[in-house]
């Protein structure tokens, strides 16, 4: 997770001008870091890229909408790089 | 192209559904009140139109290589140029290549060429969500059909977003 965590602090600080040392595990991307839809699509594009993945934003929103999922699950740095981890273990599955 | 209508793409000259490119021919109308306004004695097409003309085509692209499942909305525009003015009655050829294409958005390139000059280019994102009218489907299968959109093979859609979807701007 920690080189997960690395690339994707890197990518926020990058697309969205934060400073680094802001950006830890615990950050909620949306809550903590500000970060809006628009900039959020930026950055799945970056980790998607990154990464070789897809996030599936879609499903994850709808799920946070219909209350099935919190946004934490999915936009807390530490969650959002599990989730990543996941993604890859599949494609390498 | 009907400015009036932001109808700003006429023709599809080529589709590429492997390669995930589209290229169109889009002509400048020799008269509109908007001309009349920019500029007086010196009609250029808006640059904003020229970022419209280039974000509607790969409008049209995501729309065929997702099969008319889903509409697209322009999100943003990246490293946009305008290199050249663009007069009345001038063919503009875009240019549109998708980048990637991810879940409730996409990331494309284009470009547009007058007579072989390059006189805009941008990265293009746009959002994609599920149709919010049926209407509005209709009313782009029958763009496709005036634009002469090639429709007889469906695109792979590979490893697609769920039918079903939410709205990110909700979060």
């Amino acid at each position: 997770m920690s080189s997960t965590f690395e690339t994707v602090a890197n990518i926020i600080a990058e697309t969205c001008d934060i400073p680094r040392e802001n950006i830890t595990p615990e950050s909620h991307a949306i809550d903590d870091l500000g970060i809006d839809s628009l900039d959020f699509l930026d950055i799945a594009f970056a980790i998607d890229k990154a990464f070789g993945i897809k996030l599936p934003l879609e499903s994850w929103t709808q799920e946070v909408n219909e209350g099935k999922a919190t946004t934490e699950q999915y936009f807390v740095l530490k969650n959002l790089c599990a989730r990543i981890d996941e993604l890859i273990a599949a494609k390498s599955a | 192209m009907r400015l009036e209508y932001f109808q700003m793409v006429d023709k599809v000259l080529a589709l590429d559904l492997e390669a995930r490119t589209l290229r169109t021919a889009n002509t400048v109308p020799d008269k509109s009140p908007i001309f009349e306004g920019h500029f007086p004695g010196h009609p250029l097409l808006p640059g904003v139109l020229l970022f419209e003309i280039m974000a509607q085509s790969c409008g049209m692209l995501l729309l065929r290589l997702h099969n008319y499942d889903r509409m697209a909305f322009l999100a943003s525009v990246d490293k946009g140029k305008l290199r050249t003015f663009v007069t009345p009655g001038q063919v503009i050829e875009v240019f549109a290549e998708m980048v990637h294409d991810g879940s409730g958005f996409a990331r494309l390139k284009a470009e547009g060429r007058v007579e072989g000059k390059l006189v805009c280019n941008a990265e293009v994102t746009l959002k994609t969500m599920p149709f919010p009218a049926p209407e509005l489907r209709g009313y782009l299968l029958e763009t496709a059909e005036r634009i002469g959109m090639p429709m007889d093979a469906p695109a792979e859609l590979g490893s697609s977003a769920p039918a079903s979807a939410g709205n990110l701007t909700h979060v």
